[in-house]
């Protein structure tokens, strides 16, 4: 089968700047896809590669088997969402909605009804005589993901499509998108720094790092089994521990990630010294110092909690310290 | 917080605004006077004959028609280079960005004689006899810059996004400039196309050394002041003159409302 | 909730010239750069900057004083008579005028610029933006015109002064030497009134905008730090301010230093750059002497502005 969307050796310059160095990718028909990484990491410009906003410097993006390199944005089988939602000021989000099928030679009538079926889809029906200033952030979203969804993309692009979003609507949102990703089948890429927002929604996650891509996969992967300090350290708030250390507590001597929620209090694990506590509704985050490591422990509600400056002991299960490859 | 203002402060603010109206004001006045042949004041009676002797006057009509064909074709110019210039400067970092913007409000950075006078120069030169279109030439030069000013503010206020979008929805680049661009810079281009005619309608320096023969109103104006022949048509066409500017600057004003153009900012 | 058929995807070709331009610019962005701006460069380039050497080149020619006619050779003669006695008094007569109406310009403009800036709202916002705009933008002449209404012997302010009994206090200010003369009209100060006037504008958008930039509380904090408002006003708003007085004094500075209408209207024999300008090009037919005597404003200005681009002046245009 056909990759939905394949990156091929691809290379984005600015100047001496490579934005994007060396990627290769493969996201299949109908995933969710997630592009996850810090600011700078290169993820977005992965996204406006796919678009067409950006053309690589070197290498190739496809799209169903088809090259893309001459093909300008408009005349791509992808749509986008943008992070700001770019609703265009002058219009009404009827004619918002049914933009690319006016500039596609569409009848009147079919495009309002088009439109008017794409802002039901989105929950948002009766909004077509608004303008978009009028609309709440959310409901901007929603317009702009209907403008998107209307042209019928065989690849839908979201650029940080909840960033803008307060954390209630957020959630609600997450709901929605994989709903109606599930609903409609179209591939689905999005780009995140939220790595909570990517292991939530996406089928398969890549972790960005300096224009790389530094690990891919489900999101069970690169959460409890990451291959570099550097995604063991930005998904989630791992607990990375230095070969010294790990050869110590039985490991080989490579780097390697203790998940907080995996540290528990154990008589006869090891010593440590509680340096700090905070509670979190849920569980209580310990602040811990072994041996001159900093380790940090997420305890379930009910636990026996320690007071600041005593000695504890604690262990985990034998499966949870994750050891990394040997020269990450 | 917004106190209200010290006392001395809101009269020598008030005093400034009627320092600049008043003198505005008071061509309106003589505009009725019956007095034809000194500057008398306060004027010995008020008549409205002298709108019927302007009105037949063919002088002022002939030099009133050739301003207006002079500042419609430079505006017309100022638009298409000023507009182009302004989409590629506030679009996009490129080498020369600012060599740009230089270049475009130097004609009115400079003093005009040096505009008038470099031009006149060139033209001699070159051998280019005066005409219609020296004045024009003159006058376009300068007016580039009231365009360009007004376009690149909006320009820059239109989020990238807002063609990316387009564009990712299937428009060109040219539907792209039709339907989401041009929406969205009309009132600025039209702003600046009033003013960039105001300025040539009114411009007398520059055109003093590249009219030749001919004379648009302000250098028949012009004539009027140096060697006064009939003051009380030079009055009535005077008061005409400020009522004409006044429309085209308070529609651009209009237009630019609530937005963070300032119309005037280029003069 | 409905679902959407996404069988019949619009798909189009890339048939079309405007489709096949298209795709040319988007494939070589900085060819669409370069066709933007090749209109104006080319106009500027050629018509403005050809021109200004023109002149440049004139002014290293001379005239043959037999014949009248401009000799084409490069000689720097011409800019040696232009350091003749009664020239350089031109020069820094201009000059002198050009700096009174600047300074007289700035503190005029400050109290309208500083309440437009900080206390106008809503209404009095939009009268104070059109009470500086329109002005402005009228007509130059007729503003020139206007004062010579008002200014002459039978006008508005002789007779002003007239009605509240104080002639005698306008007979001796026009009895001074230098600033009076026969009548306001044809005076020093006349001409520096009218420059005042015409310029004004020039100065009070410039100010106002860097004005406006001065946050209310950081008033308060020089007010709370136990400032008299006078102190606030020296050590914060003007300093502040600085960057807009700069740059609207570019306005004001250039503007006089190439003018020759006003004085030419309003003002003595005694005759300034701009009129010198007019006149060699003109009746005297000595076009080098002329373009020599308009690089002067054109070499002041360039240090003007140099100076200015250090205080910061260009970001308050």
């Amino acid at each position: 089968m056909t990759s939905a969307v394949q990156f091929s050796a691809v290379e984005k310059h600015y100047g001496a700047v490579r934005a994007v160095d060396g990627v290769d990718l493969s996201i299949a028909e109908g995933e969710f896809f997630a592009m996850l990484g810090p600011s700078g990491s290169g993820k977005t410009t992965c996204l406006r590669l796919i678009a067409g906003f950006e053309r690589p410097t070197s290498g190739e993006v496809s799209i169903f088997g088809a090259a893309m390199g001459d093909v300008p944005p408009y005349r791509r089988p992808v749509n986008t969402v943008f992070q700001d939602y770019a609703l265009f000021p002058h219009l009404n989000v009827r004619d918002n909605v049914a933009y690319g099928l006016m500039v596609a030679g569409e009848r009147k009538r079919a495009r309002r009804a088009a439109a008017d079926e794409a802002l039901e889809l989105v929950a948002l029906p009766g909004y077509g005589d608004r303008k978009p200033s009028e609309l709440s952030g959310g409901q901007r979203q929603r317009v702009a993901l209907a403008r998107a969804l209307v042209m019928k993309p065989k690849v839908l692009l979201l650029d940080e499509p909840l960033g803008a979003l307060d954390l209630k609507l957020r959630e609600q949102m997450q709901d929605e998108l994989k709903a109606l990703q599930r609903r409609l089948g179209i591939t689905f890429v999005f780009v995140t720094h939220d790595q909570g927002e990517a292991l939530s929604m996406a089928n398969r996650v890549a972790v960005f790092n300096d224009g790389r891509i530094v690990q891919a996969g489900t999101p069970e992967d690169v959460y409890y089994r990451p291959e570099t300090p550097f995604v063991a350290d930005f998904v989630g708030s791992s607990n990375l521990l230095p070969p010294e250390l790990t050869e110590r507590l039985g490991g080989g001597r490579v780097h390697s990630a203790l998940r907080p929620e995996a540290v528990r209090l154990t008589p006869g694990g090891h010593a440590a010294t509680v340096t700090g506590r905070a509670f979190l509704g849920q569980s209580t985050r310990l602040t811990l110092d072994m041996d001159g490591h900093r380790i940090t422990a997420l305890l379930p509600r009910g636990t026996d909690l320690p007071a600041d400056g005593e000695t504890v002991h604690i262990g985990w299960a034998p499966g949870d310290l994750h050891l990394m490859k040997a020269d990450a | 917080m917004r106190s209200s203002a010290p006392f001395g402060l809101k009269v020598a603010a008030i005093a400034g605004l009627l320092f600049l109206h008043l003198p505005i004001l008071l061509i309106f006045v003589y505009a009725f006077t019956t007095e034809d042949r000194s500057y008398q004041w306060p004027p010995p009676g008020f008549t409205t004959q002298w709108f019927a002797v302007t009105w037949n006057r063919p002088d002022v009509w002939e030099a009133l028609w050739l301003s207006v064909r002079v500042a419609s074709i430079s505006t017309v110019i100022a638009l298409i280079l000023g507009t182009l210039a302004a989409a590629a400067v506030a679009r996009t970092r490129f080498f020369g960005r600012e060599t740009i913007s230089l270049l475009v409000i130097l004609p009115i950075a400079l003093p005009g004689i040096i505009t008038g006078i470099s031009l006149r120069s060139a033209f001699n030169l070159a051998d280019i006899p005066f005409s219609f279109w020296t004045i024009v030439l003159g006058h376009a030069t300068f007016c580039v810059v009231v365009v360009y000013n007004n376009a690149v503010a909006r320009f820059r206020r239109i989020s990238g996004n807002l063609i990316e979008a387009s564009m990712d929805l299937g428009a060109n680049g040219f539907q792209t400039f039709r339907f989401v661009i041009l929406p969205n810079v009309a009132t600025a281009l039209l702003a600046g196309g009033m003013l960039a005619f105001a300025l040539s309608f009114d411009e007398v320096i520059v055109t003093t050394f590249t009219a030749g023969q001919q004379a648009t109103l302000p250098i028949w104006m012009l004539e009027e002041l140096v060697r006064p022949r009939q003051r009380p048509v030079t009055n009535v066409v005077a008061m005409v003159v400020v009522l004409v500017t006044f429309l085209p600057i308070l529609a651009a004003y209009h237009l630019t409302r609530g937005t963070d153009t300032v119309a005037g900012s280029g003069k | 909730m409905t679902t959407l058929d996404l069988s019949a995807a619009p798909r189009r070709d890339a048939a079309g010239l405007s489709e096949r331009v298209s795709d040319a610019l988007w494939r070589r962005p900085r060819l669409l750069i370069a066709l933007l701006v090749l209109p104006s460069l080319a106009w500027l380039g050629i018509v403005y900057l050809g021109s200004l050497f023109a002149l440049l080149a004139q002014s290293f020619f001379s005239i043959d004083e037999f014949s009248g006619q401009i000799r084409y050779e490069l000689t720097l003669r011409t800019y040696a008579e232009l350091f003749r006695a009664h020239n350089l008094d031109i020069v820094f007569r201009t000059v002198a005028m050009a700096a009174s109406v600047t300074i007289a310009a700035a503190i005029v403009a400050f109290p309208i610029a500083y309440y437009a800036a900080r206390y106008a709202t809503g209404r009095w916002k939009a009268v104070f933006y059109l009470g500086v705009m329109l002005p402005l933008w009228s007509s130059y002449l007729v503003k020139v015109y206007a004062w010579k209404l008002i200014l002459a012997k039978e006008g508005i302010l002789n007779w002003a002064f007239e009605s509240v009994g104080l002639m005698w206090l306008m007979d001796a200010y026009l009895s001074l030497p230098g600033i009076g003369g026969n009548s306001l009209s044809v005076s020093w100060t006349g001409t520096f009134l009218v420059f005042l006037y015409v310029w004004l504008p020039f100065m009070i958008l410039p100010v106002q905008a860097a004005l406006e930039r001065v946050p209310p509380s950081m008033l308060e904090a020089s007010g709370d730090l136990g400032a008299r408002p006078s102190q606030t006003l020296c050590h914060v708003l003007i300093p502040l301010a600085l960057p807009g007085i700069i740059a609207g004094s570019i306005f004001t500075f250039s503007l006089t230093l190439g003018d020759y209408i006003v004085p030419q209207i309003v003002g003595t024999s005694a005759r300034m750059i701009g009129q010198a300008v007019y006149q060699y090009q003109g009746t005297a037919g000595n076009i080098p002497l002329a373009a020599a005597f308009a690089v002067v404003p054109i070499l002041i200005m360039m240090v003007y502005l140099a100076v200015a681009k250090r205080k910061g002046a260009f970001d308050a245009l």
